[in-house]
């Protein structure tokens, strides 16, 4: 207890320091989960972080730390952000929730942003995009691009996010395609590019012809180009360096409105906790180019489909939708709730397997 | 010109001298390596090694550096005594993962009573956890010869595998929405892994590492274990004329190393992480590796590795945040210290000689 107020007497200090001292600049502190080069998820967060940079200029300073593991090191580096007068850290890997919490507790001068979890607080937001409107999209190009109708999947692990992508891609690929079949394999892993390039030639030597992909490296395009007649999207970020190769679109996170909005928002002094949930409306879920080798028609409708889920008039998982053991999930008409969609926990009806225990 | 030649004996004075000499020569390298990067090497090498420890925010610091250090000592301590004799437990990683997995299980297992026994209950689990997860290679390598550096390295990516059915299966959180991962143990006092003295980071794992460090010395010093260990690592067939068992030998290296590994992992799990999950273990079981060694294999000298492997650890985050530094120039520093003692300490048993171009 001691030690918790030892900690807030001095971050009161601080930040009376820091309003006293002439340095008006906000400090915004970010923490990665991966390196900044890794081409896909913290390389996004990072393009945020240099958008914050060039929107505000000298009114903003930035740090980072890379390569933090969740648990205690995650906390320490918060709590280390937090002393040296930081006003708005962003955490972005899922395992920061409980360490964010913690660290929040005895800041509650600083505002935290904690991305993809579920735990707010007085000074704790928390914000995530709504990914599966991307999917959809994938799933509507892979349906109707496919020949084999075998459409193979990259899991990284079975938590409700990665869930939520493969019921919108199987059911916007059926749409369009009811012979589709989803073979899916799971990687246990965000970025390892040698097993995502093994689950990738598994899969093409089991007859896919299209590779989805949660991870986030680039081998499984790589992997793709080398199969020859197999396409692929990238993914967390676009990937072009594929596009004269397998890559026919891809989901791009685009995180850099949100952060600039919330250290706007921390300056202006306007700052409240919110859960936010943005999709591709809000801009923060963005389709890659979507390549010539997809016929005009497809890419039409694609498009269309884009449109529709940004302005909001048509929802990803729209019913009928029963779940994988043929219970009725979503009638005629329904749209899936938030609260089911963040805890999703199951597969929807004609995906084959079970979900990893 | 100049040559090396062999000492007659190891150089005592060398052999405290090297570390330092390591040290400094990284500093300068290191303050190179950060030059080249375009900052400044005198602020950066201060930001390492003087900010945690004497800097403005010391007082936060310094109760890290044993949070940190803790589970590295606990687990290099093990380690060493295996090395002493020629075992090679590579896969403390995979122990110290079982040992957590044991641990938790035995503590969640018993949610939500409050009772004395529960945390004690979970170190015995986590040490057995441990002690089986490296029994395997042990048992194997006396009944089939086979090789432990193998055996026990695969059974780390075993042991993340089932690290990660439990965080999906069996340990997951019922109330957590369905993400991975098991009850935070933090909400849990009777299993929680407190501050024995709140403020200073001196968690039981901490304290564990301590003791360790007291066995351990008086272990390789005092006890006839420890001698048929040094013997067997500095003199395989006196040792065999000493008739010392070979095969009891492996068996106790391999099952201490596996137990404080599992200790560590369960200290950890209950305590500075909290809960079990996909990404728990971070590589302290490979770390210790390089502690151990870092330390010479010797039990004092490995609880001060450890502690300096930890300040370089929350040193370098704070070089990153501060100065921008990117990881990877971290990594390569903390790399340099252990390229250097192992290239200095060279000296401990060479000398350099000048010899006169006559002399040739």
């Amino acid at each position: 207890m001691k030690f918790t107020k030892l900690l807030a007497t001095a971050a009161v200090a601080l930040g009376v320091a820091t309003s006293a001292f002439a340095d008006d600049k906000t400090k915004v502190g970010f923490v990665y989960v991966g390196p900044v080069g890794d081409g896909g998820w913290t390389y996004e967060h990072n393009k945020g972080r240099l958008a914050v940079e060039a929107e505000f200029g000298d009114k903003v300073e930035t740090v980072y730390v890379e390569n933090v593991p969740e648990g205690a090191d995650a906390e320490r580096v918060m709590t280390q952000m937090a002393l040296q007068g930081a006003d708005l850290i962003f955490t972005t890997s899922f395992g920061y929730m409980d360490p964010t919490i913690n660290v929040a507790k005895k800041f509650p001068n600083v505002k935290f942003e904690h991305a993809t979890g579920y735990k707010t607080a007085e000074n704790v937001s928390v914000y995530s995009a709504r990914f599966y409107e991307g999917r959809a999209i994938q799933g509507h190009i892979a349906g109707n691009m496919t020949e084999s109708n075998i459409i193979g999947y990259i899991g990284s692990f079975p938590i409700p996010e990665v869930i939520r992508g493969i019921n919108s891609a199987f059911i916007h690929a059926r749409k369009v395609n009811p012979d589709v079949q989803f073979k899916i394999v799971w990687a246990y892993t965000w970025f390892d590019p040698a097993k995502e390039a093994d689950a990738a030639k598994v899969l093409i030597e089991q007859g896919a012809d299209v590779i989805l992909q949660h991870t986030d490296s680039t081998a499984p395009l790589a992997a793709a180009a080398a199969a020859g007649n197999v396409i692929g999207f990238g993914q967390a970020s676009d990937m072009a360096e594929f596009k004269d190769g397998p890559r026919v679109s891809s989901i791009i996170d685009d995180w850099a409105p949100y952060y600039i909005a919330r250290t706007k928002a921390v300056m202006d002094g306007t700052w409240a906790t919110k859960s936010t949930w943005d999709g591709i409306g809000a801009g923060m879920v963005g389709i890659g180019d979507i390549t010539d080798k997809v016929p005009a028609s497809v890419k039409a409708e694609a498009l269309a489909l884009k449109d529709a889920l940004a302005s909001g008039e048509y929802h990803a998982f729209t019913g009928p939708i029963n779940k994988q053991d043929g219970s009725p999930w979503l009638a005629e008409g329904e749209t899936a709730d938030d609260g089911t969609l963040a805890g999703m926990n199951f597969y929807v009806e004609g995906l084959e397997g079970d979900i990893p225990q | 010109m100049f040559k090396l030649e062999k000492r007659p004996q190891p150089s005592q004075a060398f052999a405290y001298l090297t570390p330092i000499l390591a040290i400094v020569a990284t500093m300068i390298a290191g303050g190179l390596l950060f030059m080249m990067l375009g900052k400044n090497p005198f602020e950066s090498i201060r930001t390492i090694f003087w900010d945690p420890l004497f800097g403005e925010f010391a007082f936060y610091y310094r109760p890290q550096l044993l949070v940190k250090g803790g589970p590295l000592i606990l687990i290099a301590i093990g380690l060493s005594l295996g090395f002493r004799a020629g075992i090679w437990n590579i896969g403390a990683e995979g122990q110290y993962i079982v040992g957590a997995i044991c641990g938790a299980g035995v503590g969640l297992a018993f949610y939500p009573l409050e009772a004395w026994f529960i945390f004690p209950l979970m170190i015995i689990a986590g040490a057995f956890g441990g002690w089986v997860w490296a029994m395997i290679p042990a048992l194997l390598k006396v009944r089939f010869q086979t090789n432990e550096i193998l055996v026990s390295l695969m059974l780390v990516y075993v042991a993340e595998q089932l690290l990660a059915s439990m965080s999906l299966g069996l340990l997951k959180n019922p109330d957590g929405h369905g993400f991975p991962g098991s009850r935070n143990l933090k909400d849990y006092p009777s299993a929680f892994n407190d501050e024995v003295i709140t403020g200073s980071g001196m968690h039981w794992g901490v304290v564990a590492a301590f003791i360790a460090v007291i066995f351990a010395y008086i272990l390789l010093n005092r006890h006839m274990l420890g001698f048929s260990i040094r013997l067997t690592g500095e003199a395989p067939r006196a040792a065999r004329f000493a008739s010392v068992n070979p095969t009891r030998l492996i068996l106790f290296c391999l099952g201490m190393s596996g137990a404080l590994a599992g200790l560590a992992g369960l200290f950890e799990v209950a305590g500075p992480a909290g809960q079990i999950s996909i990404d728990f273990n971070t590589g302290y079981g490979f770390t210790a590796i390089i502690v151990a060694f870092l330390g010479r294999l010797h039990p004092v000298g490995i609880l001060f590795a450890g502690l300096l492997m930890a300040l370089t650890y929350i040193g370098g985050e704070i070089a990153q945040a501060n100065l921008g530094l990117p990881a990877a120039a971290i990594q390569l520093f903390q790399g340099m210290l252990l390229f250097f003692l192992l290239a200095v300490d060279l000296l401990t048993n060479y000398r350099i000689k000048r010899i006169s171009k006559e002399a040739v």
